[in-house]
């Protein structure tokens, strides 16, 4: 690990000041992909600001929206309540996430901002446009199990990591963001690029830019949520291909509104917007949620190793999909499947 | 910097790249807590810190002081071993034993997670805030802490019979 400075922040206006809008300083919530990228010198930052001790409620407002402080762990927002009953497929996504000591570290805001698991990035013998632009991608021609089969490019296949996001993703969850130019919002889906020519470039943030909240807006179907992970290993493992989907059918049978969202995918937590119209109206079965699927997936790729992701993506839609029709909540107030 | 570990407290000037880990075995020489990979994804290292669960190999030390940080020195009122110790012994918790502080804290700290109403995966309903610590549970919750001599039956069973012990009259 290189040397850094490391200076705890008491609130977000003097992180902000300490960071001073360089690129050379990090935010530090929990750790756990920060520390391990520096011990990799992956990550060398000249300075390092802990802003795990700001803000961390979990707020559930009258209106059915949810507010999360950035520095709240992923166990709190798991285990809250109101996300429990109100966005079960959050809970789900983080709780299929890392490990409990793992989730018991990491922060909202953290999750977001994690850098990709792929095997090249993190091998320093190995070519990785992202580490050094320029130098080429060694996993478009080698391991890319885990790697991306949507919005890729000739540079960079690689996947985030998160299962947190595509949950987030889904729920049209903004984030708020606080910099030397002032305080602003955007969309979970804005907020990470696709790769491009310039996979070095994750996010929209600009130097020094904190995440200081995430906002979930009511929805009121999301009671009737969920996430499912496919992975190599039963628990603890990065997805394979994961899906968050929210489904209201009313009582003709028919897609009143949908939400999808897919992980292990894509440079970024990849929300099914195709999949989604193709939806709305349609009959609520399976051979709609196969059209749907097949719909999202018409421009993926697959490389050597990854080209089952396709097929898997597709049928796990539909599953969850499926899944969520058949236990869908009886039309009653605050009504909930007890199954 | 300022630390408390098993109730003791302790002054020492640290390099800010320091990890938990590295603190507790090299400057505070108290080696019961292992290192595995060093990059979270072996459990090896589990220790608690206000008794909440972490990985300290991902842990900056720096980022703990004034915090309660408990490890496997610290579990058993000696010369009695902590009830989940000796399950781990009865039950073939272990062969190598590099794995087990991490498994010992991890479990005991498993257990009151389950006791808050903290969810798993597994969990069927997120909406009811009691959770039945099932065998598919216990194994889901204790993912995050491998061994590499496959004891794993032996270490959820260890933790079932303390658990069972716990309840008994």
């Amino acid at each position: 690990m290189m040397q850094f400075e490391y200076q705890q922040a008491r609130d977000v206006a003097e992180a902000v000041r300490l960071a001073a809008g360089s690129a050379d300083v990090k935010y530090l919530g929990g750790g756990t992909n920060l520390v391990d990228l520096m011990r990799e010198t992956i990550e060398h930052p000249r300075s390092v600001i802990d802003v795990s001790n700001l803000e961390r409620q979990i707020t559930f407002r009258e209106d059915g929206s949810a507010f999360i402080g950035a520095a709240a762990k992923n166990t709190s927002v798991a285990a809250d309540r109101n996300i429990r009953i109100h966005f079960p497929m959050l809970a789900r996504a983080l709780l299929s996430g890392a490990s409990g000591q793992i989730r018991n570290m990491a922060t909202v805001g953290g999750n977001i901002m994690q850098r990709t698991r792929c095997l090249y990035f993190y091998d320093d013998a190995a070519r990785c446009n992202k580490r050094t632009p320029g130098a080429g991608c060694d996993a478009i021609g080698g391991f890319n199990r885990m790697n991306a089969i949507l919005g890729a490019s000739d540079s960079c296949v690689a996947t985030h990591p998160s299962d947190m996001c595509v949950a987030l993703a889904a729920l049209d969850a903004i984030v708020h963001l606080e910099g030397s130019a002032g305080r602003r919002t955007l969309k979970l889906t804005e907020l990470h690029r696709l790769p491009g020519e310039t996979p070095h470039i994750e996010t929209q943030l600009e130097p020094g830019e904190l995440i200081t909240a995430v906002e979930i807006p009511a929805c009121s179907f999301a009671a009737h949520s969920t996430y499912r992970k496919i992975r190599d290993r039963a628990s603890y493992a990065f997805a394979l291909v994961s899906v968050a989907a929210a489904l209201d059918v009313g009582a003709d049978g028919k897609v009143r509104d949908v939400r999808l969202a897919l992980g292990g995918v894509a440079h970024k937590p990849w929300r099914a917007f195709r999949a989604e119209q193709a939806l709305r109206g349609a009959d609520a079965n399976e051979a709609a949620f196969a059209a749907a699927a097949d719909e999202e997936l018409q421009d993926a790729h697959g490389l050597r190793d990854n080209a089952f992701k396709i097929e898997l993506a597709r049928r796990v839609i539909v599953a969850t999909l499926s899944e969520l029709a058949e236990t869908r909540p009886t039309a009653k107030p605050n009504g909930r499947n007890g199954s | 910097m300022n630390f408390s570990v098993n109730g003791r407290a302790y002054e020492l000037a640290l390099d800010p790249r320091t990890s938990l880990l590295d603190l507790l075995r090299e400057h505070l020489r108290l080696t019961g807590t292992k290192k595995g990979c060093d990059q979270g994804a072996c459990g090896a290292c589990t220790v608690l810190v206000d008794g909440v669960r972490i990985n300290s190999c991902l842990a900056l030390a720096v980022q703990y002081q004034g915090r309660e940080i408990t490890t496997v020195e610290g579990l058993a009122n000696e010369p009695e071993l902590h009830p989940l110790q000796s399950a781990f012994i009865e039950q073939d918790g272990f062969q190598c034993g590099y794995c087990t502080p991490g498994q010992i804290c991890s479990a005991l700290a498993m257990v009151e997670e389950a006791r808050r109403g903290v969810p798993s995966v597994l969990t069927p309903d997120l909406s009811v805030d009691h959770i039945d610590l099932t065998h598919d549970e216990l194994r889901e919750r204790m993912s995050g802490n491998l061994c590499r001599c496959g004891a794993h039956n032996g270490i959820i069973a260890a933790i079932e019979a303390a658990l069972a012990t716990r309840a008994a009259p």
